[in-house]
């Protein structure tokens, strides 16, 4: 039982890390309707702003945090522009292609930036194993800290998109873009803001996994993209509460693989559970299917 | 107030308009009538910026509005109720009618617009809470007309008001197309109910496979021959 309690927590701050990914996934995906697979490397990015703010800066980890949210937004909105942006009316096949290009590209580039070495992300804070029940248990500061970080980005997630000007407006402009233009919204902005609110998310993951793998390297946001992209469709790709749901079912099943099964079927698990629910309930656990609007 | 020269309009190879010329004048309502596909909707989606003509212009107030964005077009004061009515369905009817003063500041010119939507759609007050996909067909044309005065417009573009309506909501809604008008509001109204629409209209355009066939003063459009066969039914 204990054995139990103790995978599942492991299983929510992994899960928590893969939800926070998965959003940016879902809230691009609701406004353009394109699978952003440059996602993953936007974290990557993040990451390492954040290792160049420690180790160059000497900043703290929550100016790190910050350094590197402002540089994913940045580039998140610059892929948009450059990338996407100039495709908003050809296939949907085409951006797609374009987004499997543009997340090769960042891989490639940035394996020739920053080498080919695994970096020792630095130690920021003191990672204390706290034992409860005779130290069958063990929580660590590091996942009380990756639950903690999102939980609070859940709330000004759904704070932003719930109460404010610019969340509703991304709400209309995912429902209906050009209903949402003759409301006076400038489509084409809020696109923007919803890439950098993304991107900000996937950087935030990027500095959570640093902690949580000690290491990181230009290829890291490879797997954990492509797993929080299965995490998105699992909840229900659109859908906000879907990215988070799947993000810690996603990582909850992960840790039960690999504690109870085979650390080697963990990846392909992931896998299998993206084929089955394409052809189960492909509109996501939290999905409805589409009514018809009248 | 908007004056359209001469405009032409493509989606991809279909030639929609061709060489349209409208007048609209401060307080008319004026109707644009014809058969599906005549290209009514397009032209309200040329003036409101949603697709842009090849070539002609679009003036409105002196300004030359053939080239603007949509959102720049609703801030100097048109606002445009599309076809289908297009609600926010997973939205509020206080956050749809919220999003059609998008672009206002006066938080309360915003609260009295609302307060006048509210007036005249008493049944949007009572149901302000409720998911806009959620209301009727009739209640949905409400939200769209509402959403739309919210930006407090100059010009009111209406795009099929009575379409999939019984005729006793038509009714109610023409009367508050009226007195919208009444209020100050300059209205072109897009209609293939073209008995109710001549009949609130000062003047009436007909239009036929991309061009402007007829126009006048409405009463005298709806006692002409062609009109009357075509769209009055004989």
């Amino acid at each position: 039982m204990t054995e139990f309690i103790q995978q599942i927590l492991n299983g929510l701050s992994l899960g928590s890390i893969y939800a926070l990914i998965a959003l940016g996934y879902t809230m691009v995906y609701g406004v353009i309707q394109l699978i952003n697979f440059a996602h993953g490397e936007i974290l990557m990015v993040g990451a390492f702003a954040a290792f160049f703010a420690i180790t160059v800066w000497g900043a703290n980890i929550f100016a790190a945090i910050i350094i590197a949210m402002i540089a994913s937004s940045l580039l998140g909105v610059v892929i948009e522009r450059v990338a996407y942006r100039p495709l908003r009316n050809s296939g949907r096949l085409a951006v797609l292609i374009t987004a499997i290009g543009v997340s090769l590209l960042l891989q490639n580039g940035g394996l020739m930036v920053f080498g080919t070495d695994f970096r020792a992300f630095p130690r920021v804070i003191e990672n204390t194993h706290y034992k409860f029940f005779n130290g069958s248990i063990t929580i660590t500061s590091y996942q009380i800290l990756i639950f903690t970080v999102t939980v609070v980005m859940m709330l000004i997630l759904q704070y932003i998109v719930q109460k404010t000007k610019v969340g509703k407006a991304m709400r209309a402009v995912s429902w209906d873009k050009d209903a949402a233009k003759l409301m006076g919204i400038n489509v084409d902005n809020i696109i923007s803001v919803t890439f950098a609110i993304g991107s900000a998310f996937a950087a935030v993951a990027g500095v959570l996994l640093g902690l949580y793998y000690n290491t990181i390297y230009p290829l890291m946001g490879l797997m954990p993209g492509l797993k929080a992209f299965v995490a998105a469709v699992l909840g229900g790709i659109g859908l906000i509460p879907g990215a988070f749901a799947g993000g810690f079912l996603l990582g909850i099943t992960e840790t039960m693989v690999s504690g109870y099964w085979s650390t080697k079927w963990r990846d392909p698990f992931v896998f299998i559970i993206l084929i089955l629910i394409l052809i189960i309930k492909p509109s996501g656990l939290l999905g409805r299917e589409e009514k018809e609007k009248v | 107030m908007l004056s359209i020269k001469d405009i032409d309009v493509y989606y991809g190879a279909i030639h929609a308009l061709k060489g349209i010329n409208l007048e609209i004048k401060q307080g008319e309502i004026v109707t644009l009538i014809g058969a599906n596909g005549a290209g009514k909707s397009t032209t309200l989606r040329t003036i409101s910026g949603l697709v842009h003509p090849k070539k002609g212009t679009i003036t409105f107030e002196g300004q030359d509005i053939t080239r603007l964005p949509a959102q720049k077009i609703v801030e100097l004061g048109i606002s445009h109720v599309p076809e289908g009515r297009r609600p926010f369905a997973k939205m509020t009817v206080l956050e749809n009618l919220e999003l059609g003063a998008y672009l206002r500041k006066d938080k309360d010119g915003v609260r009295k617009s609302l307060e006048r939507v509210f007036e005249y759609f008493p049944r949007l007050k009572e149901r302000m809470y409720q998911k806009a996909g959620t209301l009727s067909g009739g209640e949905q044309q409400m939200l769209a007309i509402g959403r739309a005065l919210m930006s407090k417009p100059k010009l009111l573009l209406l795009d099929e008001p009575s379409m999939g309506l019984a005729p006793i909501l038509v009714q109610e809604i023409f009367k508050i197309i009226k007195e919208i008008n009444e209020a100050g509001t300059t209205i072109l109204l897009v209609e293939q109910n073209a008995h109710m629409a001549l009949q609130i209209a000062d003047r009436a355009y007909v239009l036929e496979t991309g061009r402007i066939v007829l126009s006048g003063a409405a009463e005298e459009l709806a006692e002409t021959e062609a009109v009357k066969n075509a769209y009055l039914g004989g």
